[in-house]
Parts: structure tokens; C-alpha cells; sequence
């Protein structure tokens, strides 16, 4: 048996991880690239949203590769993406593909049904509840060290003397977490990477604005399908945080809710005045990260969203007037295939010059103000 | 109290109920005018451009009646039926409303949320009526005089096999003797909405094709239907349109598909995917998937549905005319 899964950003690292724990063979999809978006556009509805393009580009290519069996998590709605593998597994069927998919459910109260479906898949004779209990560790471990990575990344990148020394550094990290097979040796992997990333040299004067990214998931983590713009902002002089990371997704969908933490609670009742109530998705979040982030002092908050997606349209329609009532810029970007760097590296300039300006602007008058 | 209801969206599931609850209340019910161009700009130019079309209808609809009365209701339908929800975007209706049309007459936007049992029906009422300043026991009352004329409009949907359409519009169309059965689906707000459908009920029925929607069958059927569902289906609309156009597929009552979609719709492209994929494997009948958005012309809509009606047509005609025995 062959185990692929869609790309998510750098989830593959900690799923691939965790099943070659069990040893269970596992085909990572080739990075998504431009043949990966053109081969789920040619099979996938017209109106459909990017991610589920996208996750049939990833599995044709996966099974091409080898692949005989796909792990695929589900939901239970409003978002479409609870219904995204019923489509796929009928699109991959049409397309003559012999498979078999594995619908990871969020537990609706048994957390042990997902235990039995792991060990289902991972061979029942050979392992035990333990050996999933101490795969998932190994993956979760590395799964937090990938989130360190990417904000240590994010905080180096517009400060670094030379440009790309970074994503060098970068590069180098994800290999050696990708290589890690002992849970023992990722205590000193985190503090070599932190080495490495302290060891960037660095411009005299900075202090970069910060920019929140907030909006559905698949758009913020996947770095194909928004174009980089971590990278892209970076590189402009802007500080980048992300709203959710790769464990946060993790908690949401597998924990049942009374696990999760409290914060998490604290930040939906922000969303309240705007966002009554969940819409699916991460809508009511995004909402109330903006509160959140204005908060915390941020000079802009960029949505992102994959086209036709619908809790963040809902989130869309009312940021305008919490982005007024936090005097915080909020820039909207609607991403799908056609998606253009050329022009979106425009806008996000244009977004950056505006939120240096406006800082330029806001520090003169306190100067007037006090003469 | 004059309660201005949007002639758009769960109107066109609700309206018999929510008129006969308010009356009932002693209030005055004002809709907003049928659709017109005037009105679907008017929604266009205030709604979010990424929107679905009847959202963006919605809007407009909104901006017609909000001189005319002094509340407006726009419920947040959160759920109808347990374990399935409506659509991310109606349970943030009133909210996309409120902050995309600043200047509106006060909205009574209570929730109706059925996921986790269908009694939570009594506690929207009972908002409302608190809301209208009425005792409970009043709310009670008025409920069960409306929830039975609802029954049995739903009941005459059934009996009858007539369209909410026609109830709603108060147009009779008979057809007598029909050449074809065609199933039209999509969620009602599509399909009974003559502008935004392009009359293409009115235009079905000229040609003599007589039609089935999805309330026309009960619960029992669609049940049956989505049994062929590997997954629960969790919209209602959506599970209605499936749980239909299978157990009628299984049966053999159709000559042919019409789904009708608008653009932008979420659940929808997900749905018509996986009817398109059985139908096409499955059953080999005539499947047409309409589309419409706000700028979609009545030509090429036309010329469409008349090259569905001809392949209708030829394959009555060869199905006549080829023997059996070879």
C-alpha cells in the first residue's frame, strides 16, 4: 500500500513523518506547480473552489507516481470542503484511476473512531494504539517546529542584508526537519535552526511594518496558490504574521471543542459586533483576527480567499467596517487559477507604500501636535 | 406594525408560513415588488461583487421595500432540518445586510436553528414574538393556526403536483396531457424567481413538458434517494436535489435533467458535479446545466433549452421507431 495526501503548505512533512512511523510506504504528490493547477482545472467543476483544483492536480499526479490509496479529511459543512473528497473520489473514478480514498471525519464525540481508522489503514497486526500515540508525537513535534520556522522566517526576511540569505536558511531548516526520525533529536534541531537564523546578517536601520495575513486556510499556507506572498511581502520590508498555522488547523479539525483553548473562545467573542454566529469555514475568524491584530498594534491586514468561497465572502462584506472601526488598512485578495503575479505584486506594493505612508503621515502629526 | 418581507431567497420556501404567523399577530406584511432590472442593479451595486447572485438579488430586494415598512425580516436561517445547514452565506445574511446597507429600518433578525432538534422552532417564534411584544401563549397560538396552513400548502404542493411557483404567483398553467417529464431542479429562489429564471418555467410549460420539482415528492422519497449517497449530504437544499433526482433516476418517471444553478453558488457546484458524473454514467438521459448570472442573455438561454427539448423530442421519436427485435 502507497499513502499520498494533498499539499497543504508544509503539512507533508509531518503526515509523511507520521506514517512512515507505521511504515507504511507514502507517495508525496510533486510540489504543486503550474501542470498541477492545469491538470485539476481540466477535471474539476468549473465553479468549484481553488483547493479542490488544486487537490485533484495533486492526486492525479500522486497516483501517477504510484499511489494506491489517498488520505483525504472531511467535514461535516457549511464549507464546501466537508464534501470535497465524495467529488474528487467521483472525478478520479470518471478518470479510470483504480484507488482507494480515506475519509479522516473530525469525531463527532468518539475521538478513539479516528485511532481505529489509523490503525485500519496502517496495518492492524503490526501496531498497537502506542505506536500511533508515538508516530503522532514525532509528526506534531515537527509539525510546531515547522510554525517556529515560519515566523522566525517571516521576522528575518525583511531585515536580511542580502536578499534570498533567508530562504537559503529556509531551505536548509525543512530539510533537516524533513530528515528527522527521532522524536530525542528535535530539542537540538530547534536550537540549531535558531542558531542559523540569528547568524543572518542584518540591515542597520529597520523597523519593518507588520502585516497580519488572515482569510481561509488552503490560500495561507499553500505558497503556490498565493503566490508567495509571504516571500513577496518580505522581500518589500514588511514583517509578516500568519492567522493560522499548520497546528492550529490541526487543533480545529481533530480536537472535539471542549479541548480546545481558551484563547480560542476569547477570539470569537471579537468577531461578535460584525459576525454573530459560525458561518463554516474560518470566516468568523478571519473577522476576528482583524480586531485582534489591530489590537496588537499591526499597520495592515491583507484577507486572503480562494474565488466563490463562501464563508469569507461573508467575512468580506462586513471587514470594510471593522477595518474602519480599528482605523486599520484592510486589503482584500480574491485568489484562483488565473491569478497574475505581475498584477497582484502590484497591489501588494501599492499596500505597502500606503501603510508606510500612513505611519510617515501619523508620526508627523505627532510631532505638529506637540510643537 | 408594518413587517416588510423580501420577496427573495426563503420566501420562496417560507412565505405561506410566515404570512399566516404574522396576520395572525395582527400585523401588516408588506413584499417588496416582484424582481425587476431596477431592482437586481440596485442589489448589485451594494452587495459584495464576489457574491451569488440571489445574495446579491437579496440586497435589492432589501432597498425596495425599506421605505415601505417599519421592520424588515431577514431571519438567520442557520439550519431547517437537524444536521444539515442552509449555506455559509445565509447564516450571515443579516449581518452582510446591515453592514453593506448602513441605513435601513430596524431588522428582526432571529435566528432559526434547526441542527440540533426541530423544537428549537418554537424558541425563533417566541423570539419574534417577544420582539412584537406578544405573550407566549399568543406565539403559541398563531404558530399552530400558520404551521397547519403550511402543512397543507406543502401537502397541496404534493397532491396536486403543482409548482410553489404558481402558488406564490398566483398563475395557473395547465398543461394537458404533457409530451415530456422533465425534473427541474434547483433551490427555489432560482427556479420561481421569473426574472432571474428567465420564465423558464412559463417557457417549459409552452412547449408542453411537464415538470417536477423536489417539493412535489415527500420526505420519505428524497430519504430513500440519498441512501445512494456514500456521505451525508450536509445542505438541505442540496440533499433535497439529490435525494430527488435519484430516487426518480431509479425509477425511470423522467425524460430528461434540468439543473439550474446561479453563478457563484457554492453548494451548487459541488452538487450538479456529482449528479452530472451519475447521470452521465449511470442512467444515459438528458442532462442540462443552466447557469445564470446577472448578465446572462435570454438568447443564448433560449437556444439552449430548445436544443435540450429537440433531443428530448428525437429520442421519443427513435424510441418509436426502432424495433425491439432488432
Amino acid at each position: 500500500m502507497k499513502i499520498t495526501f494533498p499539499h497543504m503548505g508544509n503539512i507533508y512533512i509531518p503526515l509523511k513523518s507520521f506514517f512512515e512511523s507505521l511504515e507504511v510506504e507514502v507517495v508525496v504528490p510533486p510540489p504543486c506547480s503550474k501542470k498541477t493547477i492545469e491538470l485539476g482545472l481540466k477535471y474539476s467543476p468549473e465553479f468549484a473552489c481553488l483547493p479542490l483544483k488544486i487537490n485533484v492536480g495533486n492526486f492525479i499526479e500522486a497516483l501517477e507516481n504510484g499511489a494506491d490509496t489517498i488520505i483525504m479529511a472531511g467535514g461535516v459543512g457549511p464549507c464546501r470542503f466537508g464534501y470535497y473528497a465524495e467529488v474528487q473520489r467521483e472525478i478520479l473514478k470518471d478518470l479510470g484511476y483504480e484507488f482507494n480514498m480515506v475519509v479522516l471525519e473530525p469525531p463527532r464525540g468518539h475521538f478513539l473512531e479516528l485511532f481505529h481508522k489509523l490503525l485500519t489503514i496502517t496495518n492492524k497486526r503490526k501496531h498497537t494504539y502506542m505506536d500511533i500515540i508515538k508516530a503522532g508525537k514525532l509528526a506534531w513535534e515537527k509539525a510546531m517546529l515547522l510554525d517556529e520556522l515560519d515566523v522566525l522566517a517571516c521576522k528575518a526576511r525583511p531585515r536580511e542584508a542580502l536578499t534570498g540569505q533567508t530562504d537559503k536558511c529556509y531551505r536548509i531548516a525543512i530539510e533537516m526537519i524533513d530528515r528527522t526520525k527521532e522524536i530525542s533529536g528535535i530539542k537540538q534541531l530547534r536550537q540549531e535552526i535558531k542558531i542559523m537564523f540569528d547568524d543572518i546578517k542584518t540591515r542597520v536601520e529597520s523597523n519593518p511594518p507588520r502585516i497580519g495575513i488572515i482569510g481561509e486556510i488552503y490560500t495561507v499556507l499553500e505558497p503556490y496558490a498565493n503566490l508567495n506572498i509571504e516571500k513577496q511581502l518580505g522581500e518589500m520590508g514588511a514583517e509578516v504574521y500568519r492567522s493560522i498555522y499548520i497546528t492550529d488547523w490541526l487543533r480545529h479539525n481533530l480536537l472535539p471543542s471542549s479541548l480546545k483553548p481558551r484563547e480560542y473562545k476569547m477570539l470569537l467573542e471579537m468577531s461578535k459586533p460584525y459576525i454573530n454566529c459560525f458561518i463554516g469555514g474560518h470566516g468568523q475568524e478571519t473577522v476576528a483576527q482583524v480586531a485582534r491584530l489591530a489590537r496588537e498594534g499591526f499597520n495592515g491586514v491583507i484577507q486572503l480567499l480562494p474565488f466563490t468561497c463562501m464563508p469569507e465572502i461573508v467575512a468580506k462584506s462586513v471587514l470594510p467596517s471593522a477595518s474602519k472601526k480599528y482605523s486599520i488598512p484592510v486589503m482584500t485578495l480574491v485568489l484562483d487559477e488565473h491569478a497574475a503575479e505581475a498584477g497582484f505584486r502590484t497591489r501588494l506594493e501599492a499596500f505597502v507604500d500606503m501603510i508606510n505612508h500612513k505611519s510617515e503621515v501619523e508620526s508627523l502629526d505627532e510631532v505638529f501636535t506637540r510643537n | 406594525m408594518k413587517i416588510g418581507i423580501p420577496r427573495a431567497l426563503f420566501f420562496y420556501h417560507y412565505y405561506p408560513l410566515w404570512e399566516s404567523f404574522f396576520k395572525d399577530l395582527g400585523q401588516e406584511v408588506v413584499l417588496s415588488n416582484p424582481t425587476n432590472k431596477q431592482i437586481l442593479k440596485n442589489g448589485i451595486e451594494v452587495a459584495v461583487d464576489d457574491a451569488c447572485l440571489p445574495v446579491k438579488l437579496f440586497h435589492g430586494h432589501v432597498r425596495d421595500i425599506a421605505g415601505r415598512a417599519d421592520v424588515i425580516f431577514i431571519p438567520r436561517i442557520i439550519s431547517i432540518e437537524p444536521k444539515k445547514y442552509i449555506c455559509p452565506k445565509f447564516l450571515g445574511l443579516p449581518d452582510m445586510i446591515k453592514h453593506n446597507l448602513p441605513d435601513l429600518p430596524p431588522v428582526m433578525d432571529m435566528t432559526l436553528n434547526l441542527y440540533n432538534t426541530k423544537l428549537n422552532i418554537l424558541e425563533h417564534f417566541f423570539e419574534i414574538g417577544k420582539y412584537l411584544n406578544k405573550t407566549r401563549l399568543e406565539v403559541m397560538k398563531a404558530y399552530y393556526v400558520s404551521h397547519k396552513k403550511f402543512s397543507s400548502y406543502k401537502k397541496h404542493l404534493r397532491k396536486y403536483s403543482v409548482t410553489p411557483y404558481e402558488i406564490l404567483t398566483q398563475k395557473n398553467i395547465k398543461t394537458i396531457k404533457p409530451d415530456f417529464t422533465v425534473l427541474l431542479l434547483g433551490h427555489p429562489y432560482n427556479l420561481y424567481d421569473d426574472f432571474i429564471s428567465m420564465n423558464l418555467i412559463k417557457k417549459l410549460q409552452k412547449r408542453n413538458v411537464k415538470i417536477i420539482t423536489y417539493e412535489m415528492l415527500n420526505e420519505k422519497k428524497i430519504v430513500r434517494g440519498t441512501k445512494k449517497l456514500t456521505k451525508d449530504m450536509f445542505w438541505t437544499l442540496g440533499n433535497n436535489i439529490l435525494g430527488c433526482a435519484y430516487y426518480l433516476l431509479e425509477n425511470r418517471k423522467i425524460d430528461g435533467i434540468i439543473h439550474v444553478a446561479s453563478f457563484g453558488c457554492g453548494p451548487d457546484s459541488l452538487v450538479g458535479e456529482l449528479l452530472e458524473h451519475k447521470v452521465i454514467r449511470d442512467y444515459k438521459i438528458p442532462f442540462l446545466y443552466l447557469t445564470l448570472d446577472e448578465h446572462s442573455g435570454e438568447a443564448g438561454f433560449n437556444t439552449r433549452l430548445e436544443a435540450f427539448i429537440d433531443i428530448l423530442e428525437g429520442r421519443k421519436f427513435s424510441e418509436n421507431n426502432i424495433s425491439s427485435h432488432g
